[in-house]
């Protein structure tokens, strides 16, 4: 990926990467600690189309929301090579019996040697979450394993 | 007693109509310096309410806004971005000098003023004024544009071309021969020289002196040194906003950008009491004659920088569209040719005229920039042939 650095000088610094589709997107990070996300026109690649103004936290969740999914996809790719073993993203449902609770009371490797290796809340991925890490209802669990262990550990976030 | 309640009554009328003025001026999408001026004008023909008794105070705080303006453009940029944008821009820079420094002058001899007036005028119509045109680009979200860092970088030049013209501009005022000019002129090179290398070699240590965990000792050191060098320049006969300037440049680093965080509002305070009594000083029987002039001036350096722009925007490979919102931002012209002008006026070394002219120049100038980086792309369709861009 090519990304120019501008400095903006007083302001702060400008970092874009023009896109396949010709769009050319970017971030200025203001001295103040403030960051900006620009979308370039179609018609006019040197002219801003869309701006958002975002704060550090907000930066932090949309590169999760972005970075996510490519985290789950690096692992499947690992996992890949090694015959019979998947990577799955469970939901910890509402009324799920572990809404609340720590990963350990899962038993989870006990029950299924499925391996959670990570967990994605609001778009920001814990990885390695230690057993103390107590889940809640709309967290997604990445879980590593055969397709058998898999379908336990599914059964497990759901019922218990 | 009763005098001082006077006093607070009258002072509290003057900053709460600047504010009323300020707020009117935003919302139609102008900057508040030329109503300011405008207010300023209007009390000093002791029109509405002849002020007394606050003359004193406004006095020292027009002299403080000065100060705190040359303080905060020099605090704008680090010392590394002046000189990385002198390496990048110099000849963009140089255009932009010689195109917009020359209508100024040219008028200052057309009226008689001589080269002190030319000089002064140069400066007036050459600087562009770096606020009100952080400001419009903010607000029109061009901030994230690819020509943005072509018109800061011009600006950038124009921060260091202004550390050489004002110590220059004060040793003439000061009444110097052309051999004491040129003096001025070595002196002042190797003064900025100095000044950039201390801060790029030595900015924490300076920084250090003024930086503070507590904001309280933080504003008060700041402040403090601010208005100590400024008093001490002026009494080695460079002017107060030179030495705040060049404090302003040698300050680097986070200490920099605290600074400019703290005296902001500090800032739009003082200065805006310094357009005002910069009003209440011009005659306003003074403006009529010269306002054919202001035009003229107004048209032409309106062209020229657009063409600066163009020109800049041009050899960095932006389009078209984007080599005119370029030029169109960089029209704006505001309290850096109020600043120069009222050096040259407080100074007593040109006519009264000179005052009547930039104020009259700057009205038009701070209210036809935010709207010319405005009406630029509807206009500038209709201009610009449009081509297919190609995608770079």
């Amino acid at each position: 990926m090519d990304v120019t650095v501008t400095p903006l000088p007083g302001l702060g610094t400008q970092q874009d990467f023009v896109t396949r589709s010709g769009h050319r997107i970017g971030v200025i990070t203001y001295r103040d600690g403030r960051f900006e996300l620009i979308v370039s026109g179609h018609d006019d690649p040197d002219k801003v189309a869309a701006s958002a103004g975002l704060t550090a936290e907000e930066t932090n969740t949309l590169a999760n929301l972005l970075g996510a999914p490519q985290l789950v996809a690096r692992l499947s790719e690992q996992q890949r090579e090694v015959a019979g073993i998947n990577t799955w993203q469970l939901p910890v449902n509402q009324g799920s019996p572990y809404d609340g609770r720590a990963l350990g009371d899962t038993e989870m490797r006990t029950r299924t040697s499925a391996s959670i290796v990570a967990v994605v809340r609001e778009g920001t991925v814990h990885p390695s979450p230690r057993p103390d890490f107590e889940f809640s209802a709309g967290d997604l669990v990445v879980v590593v394993g055969t397709a058998d262990g898999l379908r336990a550990a599914g059964e497990i976030l759901e019922r218990g | 007693m009763h005098d001082t309640a006077i006093s607070l009554i009258e002072l509290g009328a003057v900053f709460f109509g600047l504010g009323v003025l300020g707020r009117l001026a935003w919302k139609i999408g102008i900057s508040p310096i030329p109503l300011y001026l405008i207010g300023g004008i209007a009390f000093g023909t002791g029109g509405l309410i002849p002020l007394h008794g606050i003359e004193p105070f406004t006095h020292l705080a027009s002299e403080i806004g000065v100060v705190l303006l040359l303080l905060l453009l020099g605090l704008e940029y680090s010392a590394g971005e002046l000189v990385t944008g002198l390496r990048r821009s110099w000849l963009a820079g140089l255009v932009d000098l010689v195109l917009n420094s020359a209508p100024g002058a040219i008028v200052a001899l057309l009226l008689g003023w001589g080269p002190i007036g030319a000089l002064t005028m140069a400066g007036v119509t050459y600087i562009s004024s770096s606020g009100i045109i952080a400001k419009v680009l903010g607000d029109l979200g061009r901030l994230g544009n690819r020509e943005t860092p072509v018109v800061l970088s011009i600006l950038v030049f124009e921060d260091l071309a202004m550390a050489l013209y004002l110590p220059i501009l004060t040793a003439v005022l000061g009444g110097v021969s052309l051999l004491g000019g040129l003096t001025a002129v070595g002196v002042s090179l190797i003064v900025i020289s100095i000044v950039l290398v201390v801060a790029l070699k030595f900015g924490r240590y300076v920084s250090a002196l003024i930086d503070s965990p507590d904001p309280e000792v933080f504003l008060l050191r700041l402040l403090g040194s601010a208005l100590l060098v400024a008093g001490i320049a002026s009494e080695l006969q460079v002017s107060a906003a030179v030495g705040s300037f060049l404090l302003g440049i040698a300050i680097s680093g986070s200490t920099a950008q605290n600074a400019t965080r703290m005296l902001e509002p500090l800032r739009d305070l003082f200065a805006a009491v310094f357009f005002v009594v910069f009003g209440l000083n011009t005659d306003p029987s003074q403006i009529p004659p010269v306002l054919g002039f202001a035009l003229l001036l107004a048209v032409v350096t309106a062209i020229t920088k657009i063409g600066t722009g163009w020109f800049a925007a041009r050899s960095q490979g932006i389009g078209k569209m984007g080599r005119a919102r370029a030029g169109a931002a960089l029209v704006a012209r505001g309290e850096f040719s109020i600043v120069i002008a009222g050096l040259a006026v407080g100074s007593g070394a040109v006519s009264g005229e000179l005052a009547a002219l930039a104020t009259a120049y700057v009205l038009l100038m701070a209210i036809l920039g935010p709207v010319a980086a405005r009406v630029v792309e509807p206009v500038a369709r209709l201009l610009v042939s449009r081509k297919p861009q190609t995608q770079s």
